[in-house]
């Protein structure tokens, strides 16, 4: 069994206006030198897979296919063994 | 000219769309259930706007794996009328049947008010009773409807005459300040390369009749039957 991190981000091109309102909260609260702030997605994914490999394989196809939009997002992940 | 409305659980405009087709244009419409693997018989289908099951992940990124998106694949490669409003646009993006993505409103208010849209192209199905450059007082409601595409997509979008409407001001100026989410080159519907789909964000159906405050919204869907009367679709 494994565990996959997946953080979906918008691309690093694309304004991102929720992390520019946090960035002005934080801002707000003195957190002056805070100079950029970008939201974005997390999932955890649990997955019987037979290996890393098919496991990784899989995850991939999953982040293209749906949990991530290539016209504006990123996806990275880390697989844990669970 | 036979109007089929597709629910998705969760739409929420499809009975507007759907009176408006039955009472305002006097046609036949039936609703179209998202698990049909089926379009046959219908000549034009609205995906209507509200927040269809896409919204827990991204807008219209669950609703476009849904069964009825393979039929609409189809029906469209046979040149069938298709014409997605809000979500609906939304549904149509994510599916690749029209280019580009929706981003959050740079305001990050939802928006909900009427707005001026700009005819830019009166030659389509969908367009074809409106006066070049005419403009059209529309409402919107949305949230993620900053229209988005990387700069080589909305190139080819520009060039290839795809833009159909866009934001503009009262005498139909497209600036900064007629746009009410951010999007690119103030777009507020866009045609795939066929031309016989069409995305817009703004909502015809909610203005089609006078009692509504504004009648604009009828000419979208006038123009889609002058369109198939004429001969436009033989996509059967």
């Amino acid at each position: 069994m494994f565990k996959a991190n997946i953080h979906v981000t918008l691309k690093k091109s694309i304004l991102d206006p929720q992390g520019t309102a946090v960035q002005k909260a934080l801002h707000s609260l003195n957190y002056v030198n805070v100079t950029d702030v970008r939201l974005g997605k997390y999932f955890e994914v649990q997955l019987d897979a037979p290996d890393r490999a098919a496991a990784e394989a899989q995850v991939r196809e999953m982040c293209e296919r749906l949990l991530a939009n290539p016209v504006i997002e990123d996806f990275t992940f880390e697989l844990v063994e669970v | 000219m036979k109007f089929g409305v597709v629910v998705f659980p969760g739409s929420n405009c499809d009975a507007d769309c759907y009176h408006v087709v039955k009472e305002v244009l006097q046609q036949p419409v039936e609703y179209v259930w998202h698990q049909n693997s089926s379009v046959a018989g219908f000549d034009c289908l609205i995906l209507p706007g509200g927040f269809s099951y896409g919204d827990y992940l991204r807008v219209g990124a669950i609703a476009r794996f849904s069964p009825v998106m393979g039929a609409i694949q189809e029906f469209v490669e046979r040149g069938g009328l298709v014409i997605g409003i809000c979500n609906g646009f939304q549904i149509l993006m994510e599916a690749g049947l029209l280019p580009g993505a929706m981003l959050r409103n740079d305001s990050l208010q939802f928006r909900c008010h009427p707005t001026y849209l700009r005819v830019e192209d009166n030659t389509t199905p969908f367009t074809n009773q409106c006066q070049p450059g005419q403009v059209l007082r529309i409402p919107i409601a949305h949230g993620d409807g900053n229209f988005f595409a990387d700069a080589k997509t909305l190139a080819e979008i520009e060039a290839n005459g795809q833009v159909v409407f866009r934001y503009c001001t009262p005498v139909g100026e497209i600036i900064p300040e007629a746009n009410p989410n951010g999007s690119l080159n103030n777009i507020a519907g866009i045609c795939n390369r066929g031309r016989n789909v069409l995305g817009m964000m703004p909502h015809p159906e909610r203005c089609a009749e006078a009692i509504l405050g504004s009648e604009d919204g009828r000419l979208i869907f006038v123009s889609l039957l002058k369109w198939w009367e004429s001969g436009g679709f033989d996509g059967k």
